[in-house]
């Protein structure tokens, strides 16, 4: 349960642009999140308030981008959707595979209130 | 890193990138990761380790499976041949680090409170409480917990994760994120095997290897000295290879598959 400190890492970071954009405030925060990044998305949502309370932030709408987890085969190049515990190829079925998508852990936008 | 310049814009999220906003506000694309700040503390952990020829291991597992008890015996048999320091992570007391000061070895103890990791400021921290002059291996026992140090990098070079087979044959799968992070596997308390009729380490590396791990698992005993060759063999392989990235001015973070963060380097700005 470490979602209070990636939201206050957030809330942080957040703050940071709205004010180098001279925003009066944050109406939307768009987030990237795969399964492998080791953040619950309805945790993060939940601890969000907590974080953003008092700051620029506080009314912002928080959506969350789910990711798909995606591996490259390094036997046979094909690029396919797995789990986030089955890491195989969905082709031929190796698990020397690298993972292409899935674990990301982004603030990929944000909404100002100019 | 670049904010500026738009490079972190990739076919991929270039519809977030540009989406379209009401009257009145204005989008920024940002695309940063949201633990940069730690990330840049283990970063400026990992060069403070780099300077002085360090190897800094992360050991990462369950309370219970034996991480402590590892370290004793790795203490006890390689004292004579490395310096070695441990930085211990509980939630409450001494008990862990006064465990390896008895055995002789400079510890400092970080209690977290009600933290379930730790994070690079936290080492930062105990870095200033502990000399590091002459030493060859760091060794960070983190909190107990299959779960939240996975996303925390402290400026390690390796994770080392343990599963002890008292537990469950398929943590592997129920704890990817963890098990994915591991750069060697460690098999703990196999001496135990011989009354545990539902535990089979096949299973166990059958469910490492469908998280496209290569890792080394290594099973052993501490406590009965089993199968410890290996574990000190691959200490002593990751000591030389430290020195030789040292030598030649690189460094290295623990392998998450290098090159599929090189793929979504420029997500991961």
């Amino acid at each position: 349960m470490h979602e209070l400190a990636v939201c206050q890492a957030l809330v942080n970071q957040t703050v940071d642009i709205a004010l180098q954009n001279a925003a009066q405030g944050v109406a939307v925060i768009t987030l990237h999140i795969g399964p492998l990044s080791g953040v619950e998305p309805a945790l993060l949502v939940s601890a969000f308030p907590l974080a953003a309370a008092g700051t620029v932030a506080a009314d912002a709408q928080l959506v969350i981008m789910p990711q798909p987890v995606r591996v490259r085969c390094r036997t046979c190049g094909a690029d396919t959707e797995a789990t986030p515990n089955r890491l195989l190829c969905g082709i031929c079925g190796d698990y020397h595979t690298q993972l292409i998508a899935g674990d990301e852990l982004l603030l990929a936008n944000l909404e100002l209130i100019t | 890193m670049c904010d500026s310049c738009g490079c972190n814009v990739t076919p991929g999220n270039r519809h977030l990138a540009y989406k379209p906003v009401n009257g009145g506000t204005s989008a920024v694309s940002v695309l940063k990761k949201l633990l940069a700040h730690n990330d840049d503390q283990a970063a400026h952990n990992r060069t403070h380790f780099d300077t002085r020829g360090i190897l800094t291991l992360n050991l990462m597992s369950s309370p219970g499976s034996g991480k402590t008890a590892l370290l004793e015996a790795t203490i006890d048999a390689l004292k004579d041949e490395f310096r070695l320091a441990v930085i211990e992570g509980d939630l409450e007391t001494e008990n862990d680090a006064a465990r390896i000061r008895a055995r002789g070895v400079p510890a400092y103890q970080i209690t977290t409170g009600s933290a379930c990791h730790l994070d690079a400021h936290m080492v930062h921290e105990a870095l200033h409480h502990l000399d590091l002059a002459g030493v060859d291996i760091l060794f960070i026992e983190n909190v107990g917990n299959l779960v939240c140090p996975a996303s925390f990098d402290l400026g390690q070079h390796r994770n080392v994760t343990l599963l002890s087979v008292t537990e469950g044959d398929d943590k592997p799968a129920k704890y990817p994120v963890m098990f994915r992070a591991a750069d060697a596997v460690v098999l703990s308390k196999i001496d135990l095997l011989a009354v545990l009729d539902d535990f089979d380490p096949a299973r166990a590396e059958s469910c490492l290897r469908d998280l496209a791990s290569t890792a080394p698992l290594l099973q052993l005993s501490a406590r009965k000295g089993l199968g410890m060759a290996a574990w000190y063999d691959w200490l002593r392989s990751e000591l030389t290879a430290q020195r030789a990235r040292v030598a030649a001015g690189q460094t290295v973070k623990p392998a998450i598959q290098p090159d599929g963060a090189e793929i979504h380097a420029h997500a991961e700005v």
